[in-house]
């Protein structure tokens, strides 16, 4: 049986079965419990398990995702709230210098089976600090995992996955979709990290887009067939470990390819996998593999200016048109 | 400088002190083989401060779980690590407790509830803290005690976690081995007010205790550890210690910083090894020549480690990218 829930609603779901499931899974992080986040995502879960799991902590993110870590290391199974994904650099050294590096620093013999849910996405208005899409810096990171659902069902398969895995990882969701709904199966399902999502078929261009982006290219792939363009639209659902071979196999297929992702455009997630396209199918390219990433400028608060900041529908096909019809460059 | 209450029996006392001497021992060897470039990096000499170490982890069950410091191989020795493994580490080869990976500034040891060195100051107070959690959490009756030095104290994260571990009362000791250097400059320089007060600001009880003064920092953790146990930690220990050597094993023109005359006055009346074996001579525990006999043996007992890992086989190169996630063998060969 499949019914529609929110992305929110499958979110908090994932996290309930797992917490019926495993006692020793936890969420911990800033009003998580009787709040249920400022989204709501997690409301209703301390009714069921209790303020013992439900944990909800000073605002203090290095010392709460720390905690976690040393959870983590010792038997537990500690899901972070964090609150927005800006709140990431404020955590970069329990995450970065302890949690991904443990494993490895002890020769396999401690692992950190930890995960930090947060989000991402602009045009919700609110301005520099609460709206950036920061998954491209903890990809850098070797020992991190990084899961980046695209819809309901996405983010329920990918959650419980990441809940389960004896690694770090970290969750992006996007919090302009969390009233966003989409069939999810009442029956339980996981969805397994590096397998990428073939969204859509196509002979003429493919489109890599992640997370918030799916959306965006899998209406562009509407437009663009409409003017007898094929797009297929390819979703990797983590970017760590990161599905090369679909990704790879795809465009050596349709010999063009446009990736499309929500983090700044420069050293980002679109730079990363246009250049492993680059590397393994550049003799079958019949144009520069093209990519569009967030403006390379803080996100401003003016709906005027941060709309600009965003790749859109109509900016995804202009640049897929452009690609499959030669002017690229132009519409550079 | 009264002593500690004799309340433990001759066999912990001569493992205490045969501890210490093992730590010492250790140092003395590991600072030889930086001075003779056999070891790669740097390290931390944790010379001076052993009756720290001991007298908290005599306090200890084996699945305690501590967490250590850059200047770590103190806390490693005394919570049961083995030479031969720690010498293999610190010379990065395979046999070592992390087959290499670690090296001297992130050694741990698992099989004794060592959850790991950290080269980031202050930077394992989370996972203490986070390790007592679990153990409430899990009602495991386990404790973490947390090691860190007086500069770690001018780190944020400590405020944090002192805040949570005082509001959900977790089972875990803040150990500060105060030997009076944030690494090359005084603390008192730059530490304003007091630090035990700062954990009090959190209702934390807290203690000062003489570092060098094993029995006194072992009774004192006793007491802790069976209070952490029934639920009425956290406590915050102030332990006064030195350090003889440098920030780290290259630190040797410091004149600067601290005088020759501090160190020395430090070593010929403070020794945490000398006064002890003292008196366990003037309590008739041990004769002079029973704790020569000791020394010897570790002495034997850290050449022949040593030994051991010169001679040990570094890592295969196969190994660099595994354990870069647990469940994938090699992370890159996908």
């Amino acid at each position: 049986m499949t019914r529609e829930l929110t992305l929110s609603k499958a979110v908090n779901e994932a996290i309930a079965e797992e917490m019926r499931r495993d006692p020793t899974v936890f969420v911990i992080g800033e009003d998580v419990a009787e709040a249920g986040t400022p989204f709501k995502v997690l409301a209703g879960l301390v009714d069921e398990f209790g303020t013992e799991r439900v944990i909800d902590t000073p605002i203090s993110e290095p010392g709460f995702t720390g905690l976690a870590v040393g959870a983590a290391m010792t038997g537990s199974r500690p899901i972070v709230d964090l609150m927005f994904g800006d709140f990431l650099f404020l955590v970069m050294d329990q995450l970065c210098n302890q949690a991904a590096k443990i494993h490895y620093m002890s020769g396999g013999t401690m692992t950190v089976p930890m995960v930090l849910r947060t989000n991402l996405g602009a045009t919700r208005r609110s301005a520099a600090q609460h709206s950036q899409s920061l998954h491209a810096l903890v990809a850098h990171i070797p020992g991190l995992k990084v899961a980046m659902p695209s819809s309901a069902y996405e983010a329920k398969g990918l959650l419980k996955t990441a809940i389960r895995d004896d690694n770090p990882v970290v969750i992006f969701e996007d919090k302009l979709m969390y009233q966003d709904k989409a069939p999810v199966p009442e029956e339980e399902y996981l969805i397994p990290f590096g397998q990428a999502n073939v969204l859509r078929e196509g002979r003429d261009i493919t489109l890599v887009a992640t997370s918030s982006m799916v959306q965006v290219c899998s209406k562009a792939a509407e437009t663009l067939a409409a003017e007898g363009i094929s797009a297929e639209v390819i979703d990797p659902r983590t970017i760590v470990p990161l599905d090369e071979a679909t990704i790879v196999a795809s465009v050596r297929k349709t010999s063009r390819a446009l990736v499309v992702d929500e983090g700044h455009q420069s050293y980002g997630v679109t730079a990363e996998i246009a250049a492993r396209i680059a590397e393994r199918a550049f003799y079958h390219l019949d144009a520069p593999v093209g990519r569009i990433g967030a403006m390379d400028v803080p996100v401003p608060f003016s709906p005027a200016l941060e709309d600009l900041t965003v790749p859109t529908p109509d900016a995804v096909a202009d640049r897929a048109r452009a690609l499959c019809k030669g002017g690229w460059a132009d519409a550079a | 400088m009264a002593r500690a209450t004799a309340k433990t029996n001759t066999e912990d006392y001569i493992r205490m002190y045969t501890q210490m001497v093992r730590i010492r021992a250790f140092e003395d060897n590991a600072n030889q083989l930086y001075l003779a470039a056999k070891m790669p990096g740097l390290t931390h000499m944790y010379s001076g401060q052993e009756a720290v170490a001991v007298g908290i982890c005599e306090a200890l069950e084996d699945d305690d779980r501590i967490t250590s410091t850059h200047r770590g191989h103190g806390h490693c020795v005394a919570k049961g690590a083995e030479f031969k493994q720690m010498f293999c580490e610190l010379l990065g080869k395979a046999e070592g407790y992390c087959r290499g990976k670690g090296g001297s500034m992130h050694i741990a040891d698992t099989s004794h509830g060592n959850l790991g060195a950290n080269a980031i100051v202050g930077g394992s107070m989370g996972i203490a803290t986070g390790a007592a959690l679990s153990a409430k959490l899990q009602k495991t009756g386990r404790i973490a005690v947390c090691f860190f030095g007086d500069g770690a104290t001018a780190q944020g994260l400590w405020y944090e976690v002192m805040n949570m571990a005082a509001l959900w009362k977790l089972p875990v000791i803040y150990a500060c081995e105060n030997n009076g250097y944030s690494e090359y400059t005084r603390t008192d320089e730059i530490a304003a007010g007091s630090i035990t007060a700062r954990a009090e600001a959190f209702g934390i009880e807290s203690f000062e205790v003489d570092g060098q003064d094993v029995l006194a920092v072992n009774e004192l953790a006793r007491g802790l550890v069976e209070r952490c146990r029934k639920g009425e930690g956290p406590f915050f220990v102030n332990l006064a210690t030195y350090r003889y050597h440098g920030h780290h094993v290259g630190d040797i023109n410091r004149d600067y910083y601290r005088s020759k005359d501090e160190e020395s006055e430090w070593k010929q009346h403070r020794d945490p090894i000398t006064n002890f074996g003292k008196w366990l001579e003037a309590q008739n525990i041990a004769s002079a020549e029973e704790l020569v006999g000791i020394n010897d043996a570790v002495r034997r007992e850290a050449e022949a480690a040593v030994a051991h890992a010169e001679a040990a086989a570094y890592p295969d190169v196969s190994e660099v990218d595994m354990h870069v996630h647990a469940g994938i063998p090699h992370a890159l060969s996908a």
